[in-house]
């Protein structure tokens, strides 16, 4: 290991900047994958390989992914949920890689939503 | 756990790590409390559950040092999404992996339940134990892994360094303490800028910075937490009062009982040594510094300054009288340096956040004088008859009711608090009516304890007071140095009148005997060691003296716990005759047929309590 400089104190922290903002849960966007059963089986997985691949291929490191439980309409999985701070959480349904893509792109990267692919704007009640 | 500095743990895939591209964090706690529970079991059963699902790519396991809430022990967050998991053991994992990490389905029979409360709790920062904390010593703790130095750097570690290698005077670094009003942790509460610039001001090369990380009260174990969870805050911490002070080498006095702490120290050492943050010429700015790690030998008195520097120097650990201090003469006969590992780990967050920042949080104000009040947090080892036991770091000022009912979640059992002994060995115990106490130096010696090194034992209505004096005052008794006759004497004397009162045979005047002599140790005793020794006798005489005249002069012990003052009783009226008691009576003092009431025979019984303990109909009882 080479010898720090005081300004490779800052790279350093850029570098594991990923790392610290998720364990402070501390992210831009929320990206959440529904992996119920039924997710699982139409493919949750490959969507959440692809929104991985998204993440690391923009090499953002604000953005936090996560995973939940069937979001209670099984017939139009696989769904995310992407959470843009301050706004309203965003559902899509029926996802393949490229839509994946797309939603990325724009919405995540851009703030546009994909009216496309999206289900509805907004969480149900919980209480 | 891996020897050489900065690879990767085993399995992670490098290229990920350097993407950072994991989606969750399991940070899993490897302090000794949830070691010993088995957190590497639960650790590699994690990775192997991991793999089978394909899963090691995107989750990663972390191994943190203290987490705090050893109670609950082993315990493991979940990040992002901060889900607080509990008690957890090897056959819980593939449970957990399959429905939380895979499916996404936290599981709740896994989290945390407070004491009278039906439903679990998900987040950590929701737990009461979390929620009245506030982080500053352990503001790494459960964040980072105490074996890679680049997590410490990238929560601003080594910038507090940079800060003053680059933009301050050592000067302003002294005086940048004194007006933080930081007073030493280990227990004396002595301003720690002060004691840098007198010892910056004294004549004499080199000087020498020393680190006491000789932890010996009983149950105290704060330091050993912020060792083993975040080593170089420990380190940075020292290197500044070394720049501060003009010194270039350092000296880290570790308990030998110690193990994982000192491997995670070393580890420490050699990392920083390999990028250059300890070592000739730091960020190129002409300073040197190196630290060497030092092993005590276990004696409770070399936690007492001047005896630690005589075992540091290879001599029996003795105190000396200090009518010069160590800031003067210390190690070798040079100008030392000595603070305790809580205080050295606040230096760094004083320096990037400045002394104003830190004299917002605490008691009183300490602008023109460093005495006049207590800044920023303590950390406290709450221990004993509580129901979350674990490491706090609370604000200075609060409460001790809220730091043993709000974070401690009150007594188990059902059973009535009865008082809280804080200091250790050399603290007092604080009764009920002083539950409000605001918790800070001054307010602690006022009521006869005091801050001591933070351990804090909470008592029931089943301890005894004269039993714990008599504990305590064993314990200094065989760790006096023996080297001057009051605390020697006064010890073994004290001791003998102890255990006369506890077997009943103490006559009247035994309690004005025991205050004579207490007065007598604490004015003529050579070192804090014996000074403070007999506040557990003076504590309990100031506030629990009704129970000291129950054994000398009713010959009882209300508590029920010394045993020659005790009978063992069953009443008739509850016991159905189980013959359970009878049966585990190691002394076959129990008779009476089934279904029977029983009857203890006095004359074998030999009081060990088993009885009540199996009594289904809690019907054993003592008088």
């Amino acid at each position: 290991m080479p010898k720090l400089k005081i300004e490779d104190l800052d790279k350093i922290v850029e570098q594991q900047k990923k790392t610290t903002s998720l364990r402070d849960g501390a992210g831009r966007v929320k990206i959440t994958v529904h992996m119920g059963t039924c997710g699982i089986s139409a493919g949750a997985r490959k969507i959440m390989a692809e929104v991985m691949r998204c993440v690391e291929e923009s090499g953002a490191s604000d953005i936090i992914v996560t995973t939940s439980g069937c979001a209670g309409l099984c017939s139009r999985e696989p769904m995310i949920t992407v959470e843009v701070i301050e706004q309203a959480p965003v559902k899509y349904v029926e996802l393949d890689e490229k839509k994946v893509k797309k939603i990325f792109d724009e919405h995540v990267m851009k703030g546009n939503v994909v009216e496309d692919y999206a289900l509805a704007i907004g969480s149900e009640r919980t209480s | 756990m891996s020897a050489t500095p900065n690879k990767n743990v085993e399995g992670k895939s490098p290229v990920r790590e350097e993407m950072g591209g994991y989606r969750m964090h399991l940070m899993l706690c490897a302090g000794t409390g949830c070691v010993s529970g088995g957190s590497y079991k639960i650790k590699d059963a994690l990775e192997h559950e991991l793999a089978k699902y394909k899963l090691r790519d995107e989750v990663t396991v972390v191994m943190t040092g203290c987490n705090g809430f050893c109670a609950q022990g082993p315990v493991m967050v979940v990040q992002p999404d901060e889900i607080f998991y509990q008690r957890l053991s090897e056959k819980d994992i593939p449970h957990l992996v399959e429905e939380h990490m895979l499916k996404g389905r936290p599981v709740k029979k896994l989290m945390y339940t407070p004491p009278a409360e039906k439903t679990a709790v998900p987040k950590m920062s929701e737990i009461g134990f979390f929620k009245k904390q506030r982080l500053l010593a352990l503001r790494n703790r459960g964040l980072i892994d105490p074996e890679v130095i680049e997590e410490y750097i990238a929560r601003d570690g080594y910038k507090a360094l940079a800060k003053v290698l680059t933009e301050m005077k050592p000067e302003e670094v002294v005086q940048e303490m004194i007006a933080s009003g930081l007073r030493g942790r280990g227990g004396g509460g002595f301003p720690t800028g002060v004691k840098w610039k007198a010892c910056r001001e004294a004549p004499g090369e080199p000087k020498y910075i020393v680190c006491n990380a000789d932890e010996g009260d009983p149950g105290a174990y704060m330091d050993r937490s912020i060792i083993e969870g975040d080593p170089h805050s420990v380190l940075e911490g020292m290197a500044i009062a070394a720049y501060a002070i003009g010194s270039s080498k350092g000296y880290i006095y570790i308990r030998h009982e110690y193990p994982l702490a000192l491997e995670r120290l070393k580890k420490a050492i050699t990392d920083a040594h390999e990028y250059g943050l300890l070592g000739k010429n730091i960020f190129d700015r002409g300073f040197d510094f190196d630290v060497t790690i030092h092993q005590g030998a276990g004696a409770f008195v070399c936690g007492e300054e001047t005896g630690l520097i005589a075992s540091l120097e290879g001599r029996v650990g003795e105190p000396r009288p200090k009518y010069v201090f160590p800031a003067e003469k210390g190690l070798y006969g040079k100008p030392t340096v000595i603070n305790n590992v809580e205080t050295y780990v606040n230096v760094p967050a004083i320096i990037q956040r400045g002394s104003e920042w830190f004299t917002t949080i605490g008691t009183g104000d300490v602008t023109d004088n460093p005495w006049g009040g207590s800044k920023g947090t303590k950390v406290f080892s709450l221990v004993g008859k509580v129901h979350n036991t674990g490491l706090v770091e609370v604000p200075m000022g609060i409460t001790l009711r809220e730091i043993i009912f709000d974070i401690g979640g009150g007594i188990p059992n059902g059973k009535k608090f009865k008082a809280v002994q804080t200091g250790g060995p050399s603290g007092g115990v604080i009764p009920e009516s002083l539950l409000d106490l605001p918790v800070d130096f001054d307010q602690l010696i006022k009521v006869g304890s005091m801050m001591g090194s933070g351990g804090m034992i909470v008592m029931d209505e089943d301890d005894c007071m004269v039993d714990i004096a008599r504990y305590f005052i064993d314990f200094l008794s065989s760790e006096s140095c023996g080297k001057c006759t009051p605390c020697r004497e006064g010890l073994t004397q004290m001791s003998s009148i102890l255990n006369d009162i506890c077997e009943g045979k103490a006559e009247e005047g035994t309690m004005e005997l025991l205050g004579e002599l207490a007065y007598t140790m604490k004015d003529c005793s050579l070192c804090a060691l014996g000074g403070t020794a007999p506040n557990p006798v003076l504590s309990t005489l100031r506030y629990f003296r009704d129970e000291y005249e129950a054994h000398v002069q009713d010959k009882k012990c209300p508590a029920g716990v010394c045993k020659d003052l005790i009978t063992y009783y069953i009443d008739a009226e509850k016991c159905n005759g189980c013959m359970l008691c009878a049966r585990e009576c190691p002394q076959n003092a129990i008779e009476g047929e089934r279904k029977e009431p029983h009857k203890i025979q006095t004359d074998l019984c030999i009081k060990c309590g088993i009885c009540r303990d199996v009594c289904n109909q809690d019907a054993v009882f003592v008088r």
